[in-house]
């Protein structure tokens, strides 16, 4: 104590006025700027350019290997009178809403499963993610041999049953192959809503089942009453983002069908794909992506008025 | 209304048992309270009472009807759970009418008797609100709501009021009392607070480790705890325990720890050197010249009282005194039990020994 207080204290520095660099170096919003750069570039380069740059090209003749012109809406008006392009719409409706509506009902129905006392639960939990891990071309080769025309198993176990005596070509005829296609995706995203609902599942308070029991709720009154307007927002976000992967699926059909047989199960997608790339009409394919955009704002709004807290969620938040 | 009857009720989780074959008669409208520390198995009994728990063995009866096998919601029980497991997604009104929804009631059923409970309780100007929208104290008459609307045989409180703050708990304590009062209907109230306990109760049960330490009305259990458990859990600031043996010196008598002797009324017979507990209540002590030597160690005043820390023949012991007196850290005071109101325990059951 006394050596320190008898140390001679350093002269203090003259106070001087603080310079705008000063005031610069510590404001607030200036730092969160430049932590925010990062993130907007990326946003940039990765989102917002090639986004811009598609939709540029679909109002372009550009072809692979030769700078385009451009042409206006000549490529949309094309599209316009395409019957190819209207069976991609439709295709991709008809893809999106089945395989969406199936896998909404098979991922609650196993949400709710897995949200039951049983035994293995949390093996079983793990087993319903694997067809989410397997890597979708994988999984899709694996289907494609499934619905082979010669060797399909299937097939083989209905004729060793005495069911059929030829094989089914699943692949090959245009409803079997529609089929098949909604069959492998719905296989492969039943896990995410199922895992995505059964979290949303376990936020709801075990005495709020336990007070419906009390008021005479029977197991499907409770999930009408309870379960279900409980997680009506989480259902949103799944559903909301299980839409998008579905109406911009491409893997899973280039894989399986490449769109085939006579464009009966060719998506937006896959065609943009084989008209840009395997075409060269880069402009052409632009505008058949281009014109996803619809489509996909459409279903966001669907979402964003859904996901808007609900009455019930707004308030004080004290408990 | 009924009367409830819990008889040999024992309660297993796999091996472990939680309830020992508990037996406690429910008078017909009376306000019970369970009470004990946590993991007594107060809050499982209730669960089981209202069936949201089996039971292992012995039977509960509502009325005249054993319900060991009988549907929760053919009890025709109301329980109040302590977070009050509002329906966070429908109004108050909703809420409270849930119940006779899902019996099938006709609209006009539903919100005349919404109406009724929300008159009885005042939330009439609160039932377009959702639950996220009300203070901690209107959840929780919402809860009470909810459960007035089926008009129930018997009303189960859970901890209703350990989610809120000190000053509400006072209010709403007053209130269900209140409520009870006026609904005369069957009460079954499960806390860990012996003040609640004391403030409401027709008929307190003290639980703890899966048996009842005693059964009886507030008064009784302060006067004349059976135990040295009900002893040191009922009464706030707790009784003291001085441990010692029975002396009688002509007259009965006690000594304490370090020698301290201690009076009584009178000795349970052929008690002479016995080793035993010696229980007086802080508010039983005196100032008097012959009391025993105290030094104090901290004065807390309250206001209306004041408590006194200080060690007497070695043990730390409290006192409260209604008058003022000057009291400074470190002072010798001489604190005299009142000996009529002493309580004396068997020094390794804990039995009250005198009577």
């Amino acid at each position: 104590m006394a050596e320190i207080a008898l140390t001679p204290r350093p002269p203090k520095t003259e106070i001087r006025e603080a310079s705008a660099w000063d005031q610069l170096k510590h404001n607030r919003n200036w730092l969160g700027f430049w932590f925010m750069v990062p993130a907007l570039v990326f946003l940039v380069f990765f989102l917002a350019y090639p986004l811009g740059l598609g939709i540029w090209l679909s109002f372009t003749d550009t072809r692979i290997g030769r700078v385009g012109q451009y042409v206006g809406t000549e490529n949309y008006e094309w599209l316009w009178d395409d019957a190819i392009f209207w069976l991609s719409v439709f295709n991709t409706l008809l893809y999106t809403f089945v395989a969406s509506a199936i896998k909404f009902g098979i991922g609650l129905y196993l949400a709710l499963l897995l949200n039951e006392n049983m035994p293995f639960k949390a093996m079983l939990r793990a087993l319903v993610l694997i067809p989410f891990i397997v890597p979708t071309v994988l999984s899709a080769l694996a289907f494609w041999w499934i619905f082979d025309s010669q060797f399909s198993i299937i097939s083989w176990s209905l004729k060793q049953m005495g069911l059929i005596t030829q094989n089914i070509n699943f692949l090959g005829d245009t409803t079997w192959a529609r089929i098949c296609v909604i069959f492998a995706n719905i296989w492969r995203g039943v896990p995410f809503v199922a895992i995505t609902l059964l979290a949303g599942l376990q936020t709801v308070q075990p005495s709020l089942y336990e007070a419906a029991t009390l008021d005479g709720a029977t197991r499907w009154q409770m999930f009408r009453h309870i379960t279900y307007p409980l997680l009506t927002p989480i259902i949103a976000v799944v559903m909301t983002f299980s839409v998008l992967f579905t109406f911009t699926d491409f893997q899973l059909i280039w894989a399986m069908t490449r769109g085939g047989p006579v464009n009966s199960t060719h998506l937006m997608a896959t065609l943009s794909y084989q008209r840009a790339i395997i075409g060269g009409q880069l402009g052409e394919g632009a505008a058949i992506s281009s014109a996803m955009i619809p489509f996909l704002l459409a279903a966001i709004m669907v979402s964003w008025f859904g996901l808007q807290r609900r009455k019930w969620q707004q308030g004080e938040n004290n408990d | 209304m009924s009367s409830v009857h819990i008889r040999d009720v024992r309660k297993s989780f796999g091996n472990f048992e939680v309830l020992h074959g508990v037996t406690i008669p429910i008078e017909d409208g009376a306000f019970v309270v369970l009470v004990g520390p946590s993991g007594c198995g107060k809050s499982t009994l209730l669960r089981m009472l209202a069936g949201l728990e089996n039971i292992t063995s012995g039977t509960i009866s509502i009325g005249d009807r054993v319900v060991n096998n009988v549907q929760p919601k053919e009890r025709d029980i109301a329980m109040v759970f302590q977070n009050y497991a509002l329906y966070p997604h429908m109004t108050v009104a909703d809420n409270m009418g849930f119940s006779l929804k899902l019996r099938g009631a006709s609209a006009n059923e539903i919100s005349a008797g919404v109406k009724r409970a929300a008159e009885i309780l005042a939330l009439t100007p609160l039932l377009d609100r959702y639950p996220r929208q009300l203070s901690g104290g209107q959840r929780q008459r919402v809860a009470m709501g909810r459960a007035i609307v089926r008009d129930p045989q018997v009303f189960l409180f859970d901890e209703p009021l350990s989610n809120l703050d000190a000053k509400l708990r006072v209010a709403m304590r007053t209130e269900i009392k209140e409520l009870h009062q006026r609904l005369k209907t069957t009460t079954v109230y499960v806390t860990h607070d012996q003040i609640e306990a004391m403030t409401m109760a027709d008929k307190i049960v003290v639980m703890h480790d899966g048996i009842v330490e005693q059964m009886g009305t507030p008064l009784e259990l302060y006067d004349r705890p059976a135990n040295q458990f009900v002893a040191g859990f009922i009464g706030s600031p707790a009784m003291n325990f001085l441990k010692g043996q029975l002396k009688s010196n002509g007259s009965a008598g006690f000594e304490g720890p370090n020698g301290v002797k201690l009076p009584l009324a009178s000795a349970p017979a052929n008690s002479e050197g016995q080793p035993a507990v010696y229980g007086v209540r802080p508010e039983h002590f005196t100032i008097a010249d012959d009391g025993a030597e105290a030094e104090i160690i901290v004065v807390e005043p309250t206001g209306s009282e004041t408590q006194v820390f200080a060690t007497l023949g070695g043990e730390q012991v409290v006192a409260v005194f209604r008058e003022r007196h000057q009291f400074n850290p470190g002072d010798k005071i001489r604190l005299k039990p009142d000996p009529s109101l002493v309580h004396l325990f068997d020094d390794t059951t804990g039995k009250r020994l005198n009577a």
